[in-house]
C-alpha cells in the first residue's frame, strides 16, 4: 500500500507526488482494515484524479464510507476557489440533492408494532415508488417552473406540509439562485409528472425506532427523548429532472473544458469554471433540481403523515410526526470556509457525504445553533442508522462534511448473484422487520450483505473527531422503490 | 481517457452476466463496476454496436422477453464526437421512457456519420400489471467511455 502515507489511525493521505497532475493530496478517512478494502478497487486512484480540478483546495478528500463512482468516488469531497475554481456536475452526481429527511414522533414502539403491517400498506399505497411509477400529483402547464424556484415552499403552499417543516429542511427548503431558464425542456418533460414519487434504487421509506441514545442532552434538542421511540426516515433525490440535468451539462462541459484550457483524467470529471457562463448555468439548474428534491421529500413527508393516521387510527397531533431535519448528500454549495488562515468562498463539491455544520453556524435554524446540525446517516435495510452532528475540527478539517451512508461493500451483480430477493425478505422477516418492495430482484441488490457495516463507518468520523454521534434507530419497516 | 492499468483491470473483472447470441456473434456483454453496471458492446459495423449498446442498457432495466415491439420511435442524435454522441444515443432512449414508460426492445441503428446518429427503436409501454421491471437507469455515463472504430466495439457504464 504505498500509495498511501499513514497520518493517523483515520487518516491516510494520497501524496500530491502520487500522480501528476495533482494539485493538492488526498486525504481518505478510514480505519486499517477498512483502508485494505478500499485500496481494491480503483476508488483511491478516483480521489487522486479528482485532485486535478483547478482551484481545488487543501485535500481531495474521502470518506469511509468511499466507493468506487464514476469520475468522483462515492463519499468524496471537494472544495474549489470561486475566484479560479471550476464547478464539476460529476462532483454532485446525477440524483441532485438525493438526500434524507428524518422527522420524530409522539409513539413508542408497543403503540406502533402490533400494526406495523398496516402501517407499511399505507405507505406503499400512498407514496408511488418503483421504476416506471408516476406520481399522483397533476402539475398544472409550467407549474414545474415553480417547483424548481421554490422547492419546499411551493409543496406547503400547495397543502403538502407545514410551514414548521421549512425550519427543520436544509435551505428552509429552497436554495436561492434557481432560475428555471437554465433548465432543458427534455428535463422539464423527465422531471413533471415524477414529482412526489420516490423512485427505485436505493431509496426508501423506513419506520424505525430508537435503538440507543448516545448524547441525551443533544438528542433531546432534536426532539428524540427516549429509546423505543418510532422514527420515520425519507430516502431519495431529484428523479428524472436531476438526471438529464446532470447529463446536459456534463455534456457541455466536456465541449467546453478545452476552451479554458482544463484538463481532467477521466471525462465524467468535466468542469468549467464557477464563475463562467456554463459555470453560472449548471450552479443555477443544479439548485432547480435541488428545489425539486426538497419538494418531493416533503410532498412524501405530507403522505408519511396521512399514512400514520390512517394505519394508526389516531390523529396528527396525537401522532406528532414532525420533522428533525431534512439534509442532502449530492450537492456543490457555496460556503465561507477558513483557507490558510483567512476566510474564503468555496464551491464545496458533496458526492455521497453530508454536509455537517456544528454548533453556532449562521446557516443553522435557531433550534440548532447551540447543538449542532442533525446529520443523517441510513444505514441499510437489516441494520442501524445514525444521527450525528457536526463538529469545529469537521469545519476545518472537511470543509463541514462526513460520510453519508454505510457505502457499497460488493458490486450489485455480485450481491444479486449471491444473495437472492426472496432470501432477502426471509431473512429481514425473521429479523421481525416488514417489508414492502416493487422489485424482488431489484431488493436483492439492496441486501445488508451488499454494504460495509455502518457502525464501523460512523465510528471512524467519530474517532476522527469531524462527528460525533447522538443517537441510532433500527428498523421496523421499509418501503422499498 | 483510460489508463491501460483501468483497462486491464476492468477487463479482468470481466463478469459475463449475459450475451445473446445473434448469427453466431457475441451482442454484449454485462460487467461489475461495485455500485454500477457497465457493459461491453460488439457489432459488425459500429451502427451494430450502437444498437447492441441500447439493447445492453434496457436489459439491465427489464426482461425484454415480456416486452413487444408495438411502439415505434424514430430517433436523431448529432454531437461533436462519437463519445458524446453514445452517451447521448442512450440518454435519449432514457427520456422516452421516463415521459412516455417505453422500454425499447429492438433497435436499428440505420446510419451513424459525422457524429450523427439516426435509428429506429421499437418496444412497448411499461404496464404494471403485466411487466416486471429491473433495474432503473439514471444516466449512461463518460466514465471509462470507450468507442472502437476499429473493432466496432464500445463501452459504457451505467449510472444505477
Amino acid at each position: 500500500m504505498k500509495m498511501f502515507e499513514k497520518i493517523d489511525d483515520y487518516r491516510w493521505l494520497i501524496p500530491q507526488s502520487y500522480k501528476k497532475g495533482m494539485r493538492v493530496p488526498g486525504l481518505i478517512y478510514a480505519n486499517e482494515s477498512m483502508l485494505k478494502d478500499i485500496a481494491g478497487d480503483q476508488s483511491p486512484e478516483q480521489v487522486a484524479n479528482v485532485a486535478f480540478l483547478p482551484g481545488i483546495v487543501k485535500y481531495s478528500l474521502a470518506m469511509p464510507d468511499i466507493h468506487l463512482g464514476y469520475g468522483f468516488p462515492i463519499g468524496g469531497v471537494a472544495a474549489t476557489r470561486l475566484s479560479d475554481g471550476v464547478i464539476s456536475p460529476g462532483g454532485v452526481g446525477f440524483d441532485i440533492n438525493c438526500g434524507v429527511r428524518l422527522l420524530r414522533t409522539n409513539l413508542n414502539y408497543d403503540q406502533v408494532y402490533p400494526k406495523i403491517k398496516e402501517l407499511m400498506d399505507s405507505l406503499y399505497k400512498n407514496v408511488p415508488s418503483g421504476l416506471g411509477s408516476q406520481g399522483r400529483i397533476r402539475l398544472k402547464k409550467n407549474e414545474i417552473e415553480d417547483v424548481m424556484a421554490n422547492g419546499s415552499r411551493w409543496a406547503v403552499k400547495n397543502g403538502y406540509g407545514t410551514s414548521g417543516d421549512l425550519e427543520t429542511t436544509e435551505e428552509n427548503g429552497q436554495m436561492a439562485g434557481a432560475n428555471p431558464d437554465n433548465v432543458s425542456v427534455r428535463a422539464k418533460e423527465r422531471g413533471a409528472p415524477q414529482i412526489g414519487t420516490l423512485g427505485s434504487g436505493n431509496h426508501f421509506i423506513e419506520v424505525a425506532v430508537v435503538d440507543r441514545i448516545f448524547e441525551p442532552e443533544i438528542a433531546k434538542g432534536m426532539g428524540i427523548t427516549q429509546t423505543n421511540q418510532v422514527m420515520l426516515l425519507i430516502h431519495c433525490g431529484s428523479r428524472g429532472l436531476g438526471h438529464q440535468i446532470a447529463g446536459d451539462y456534463t455534456k457541455e462541459m466536456a465541449n467546453a473544458m478545452s476552451k479554458y484550457g482544463i484538463y481532467v483524467p477521466d471525462r465524467q470529471l468535466a468542469c468549467c469554471p464557477i464563475d463562467s457562463p456554463e459555470g453560472r448555468a449548471y450552479l443555477s439548474a443544479m439548485r432547480c433540481a435541488a428545489n425539486f428534491a426538497w419538494a418531493n421529500r416533503q410532498c412524501i413527508a405530507h403522505w408519511a403523515r396521512e399514512s400514520f393516521c390512517e394505519a394508526l387510527g389516531m390523529g396528527e397531533g396525537e401522532i406528532g410526526l414532525t420533522g428533525v431535519y431534512d439534509v442532502s448528500h449530492n450537492i456543490a454549495k457555496m460556503e465561507k470556509h477558513i483557507v490558510d488562515g483567512k476566510q474564503e468562498t468555496l464551491c464545496v463539491h458533496r458526492k455521497g457525504a453530508t454536509r455537517a455544520f456544528p454548533a453556532g453556524h449562521p446557516d443553522l435554524p435557531a433550534k440548532y445553533q447551540k447543538i449542532g446540525q442533525p446529520v443523517l446517516i441510513p444505514g441499510d435495510m437489516g441494520t442501524f442508522s445514525y444521527i450525528l452532528t457536526g463538529t469545529e475540527k469537521g469545519m476545518r478539517e472537511t470543509f463541514g462534511s462526513v460520510c453519508h451512508g454505510a457505502g457499497r461493500a460488493k458490486s450489485r451483480a455480485a450481491a444479486k448473484q449471491s444473495i437472492r430477493g426472496k432470501a432477502v425478505m426471509a431473512e429481514l422477516a425473521k429479523r421481525g422487520i416488514v417489508i414492502r418492495a416493487g422489485s424482488i430482484s431489484a431488493l436483492a441488490e439492496e441486501a445488508p450483505e451488499s454494504y460495509k457495516d455502518v457502525t464501523e463507518v460512523v465510528e471512524v468520523v467519530q474517532n476522527a473527531g469531524i462527528s460525533k454521534i447522538i443517537a441510532r434507530t433500527r428498523p421496523l419497516g421499509v418501503v422499498k422503490g | 481517457m483510460v489508463s491501460p492499468k483501468t483497462s486491464r483491470h476492468v477487463q479482468s473483472r470481466l463478469f459475463v452476466l449475459c450475451c445473446t447470441i445473434a448469427l453466431g456473434m457475441k451482442r454484449f456483454e454485462l460487467f461489475e463496476h461495485t455500485a454500477d453496471t457497465g457493459f461491453i458492446a460488439y457489432g459488425r459495423t459500429l451502427a451494430e454496436a450502437f444498437s447492441n449498446a441500447a439493447l445492453a442498457m434496457f436489459s439491465v432495466m427489464a426482461d425484454l422477453d415480456e416486452f413487444g415491439k408495438k411502439e415505434t420511435v424514430t430517433v436523431e442524435v448529432c454531437e461533436n464526437d462519437l463519445e458524446i454522441l453514445l452517451v447521448e444515443w442512450l440518454n435519449s432512449l432514457l427520456f422516452y421512457f421516463d415521459t412516455q414508460g417505453i422500454v425499447f426492445t429492438e433497435f436499428n441503428v440505420i446510419s451513424i456519420s459525422k457524429n450523427c446518429l439516426k435509428a429506429e427503436c421499437r418496444g412497448e409501454k411499461y404496464n404494471p400489471n403485466r411487466h416486471s421491471l429491473k433495474l432503473g437507469v439514471k444516466s449512461a455515463t463518460y466514465h471509462m467511455l470507450k468507442v472502437d472504430t476499429v473493432n466496432n466495439t464500445v463501452r459504457v457504464i451505467l449510472d444505477i
